[in-house]
């Protein structure tokens, strides 16, 4: 039984982030370009003025480690191996939830699951250290952004396991239960927003339309991967559960 | 009754040692393609190069 779901979170996960990478490779490549664009025209000054110039530690020209046509493959790479790493933790995690927290129906707890994951997961820490374009972040920092990054998870992580705990406790209708959840969620991640040390480290004179339509486009893509995900995932479960009792009733 | 549309609960028990084993596994593939500059995969910036575009796209950290 975990063995089966194991297998479905991490194949349908695998297709979620192939679809995933194909969304953002339609919206987001072109982004991403016209930053590194931005990002080499500015090194390039950079070198200009003071000569010699500074070690760049990140290329994407001739010189880089993995050419740009090579890396735009690797996007449906990244994606596809999140999703399937995603996808089987995910799986993982449903077993345990199962007739024990959510939803009674199979597909309902998968696509409830899937929502939750996606607001303690993505949207948590994207509304405190929301993604960057090339150009944009000092490589220097980058250790302590990740730290940064992943405290975030970790408390929109722990406040869902509060809420869904506080829920279960609270016995006065769906309204009540459900304003006591949101209330637990909310609190230790409003803090951790207000908290936790701000990153600002767009560079003077980055244009702030590409830099709005960057974020959209990745918040896209990582909704676009936990709907797929959520739907598919709800729906493979839907048709298992269903599947026994259709060979009874032909028998 | 709908016996059979109700999730039936696993005993923990069966779903530990998959845990134990599938959840580290799975985070360090997550690790690998989401942050790793060499630290734990020994090749230096190669994966980071090659997962460059991914990394921006799905809003961690990337540099």
């Amino acid at each position: 039984m975990v063995r089966t779901l194991l297998v479905r979170g991490l194949l349908l996960g695998l297709l979620a982030g192939l679809i995933a990478g194909a969304f953002a490779f339609v919206f987001g490549e072109p982004r991403i370009e016209s930053a590194i664009a931005l990002e080499e025209a500015a090194s390039a000054q950079h070198a200009g003025s003071e000569h010699g110039g500074a070690g760049h530690t990140h290329e994407h020209g001739a010189e880089a480690v993995v050419s740009r046509p090579v890396q735009k493959a690797g996007l449906f790479l990244a994606t596809g191996l999140y999703g399937l790493a995603v996808g089987g933790i995910f799986a993982l995690v449903y077993a345990g939830l199962r007739g024990r927290v959510g939803p009674r129906s199979e597909g309902g707890l998968g696509l409830a699951a899937a929502g939750v994951a996606f607001v303690a997961v993505i949207l948590v820490p994207f509304v405190k250290y929301p993604a960057n374009p090339p150009a944009v972040g000092d490589p220097e920092t980058i250790n302590g952004r990740t730290v940064l990054y992943l405290v975030m998870v970790l408390v929109g992580l722990a406040a869902t396991a509060v809420a869904a705990v506080t829920a279960r406790q609270v016995g006065a209708g769906p309204w009540a239960r459900w304003a006591a959840a949101v209330a637990v969620f909310l609190v230790p991640v409003a803090a951790a927003w207000l908290l936790l040390p701000s990153v600002n480290e767009v560079p003077e004179g980055f244009p702030a339309t590409l830099l709005w339509e960057f974020r959209l486009t990745s918040l896209g893509t990582q909704l676009v991967f936990w709907a797929v995900f959520g739907a598919l995932f709800g729906w493979a479960c839907d048709r298992a559960a269903r599947a026994p009792r259709a060979a009874l009733a032909a028998a | 009754m709908s016996g059979l549309t109700t999730p039936s609960t696993l005993p923990l028990p069966r779903l530990r040692p998959w845990l134990l084993l599938g959840v580290p596994v799975l985070l360090l593939v997550a690790y690998l393609v989401l942050m790793d500059n060499g630290a734990v995969s020994q090749v230096g910036t190669y994966l980071h190069e090659l997962m460059h575009d991914g990394r921006h796209l799905l809003g961690v950290p990337c540099h």
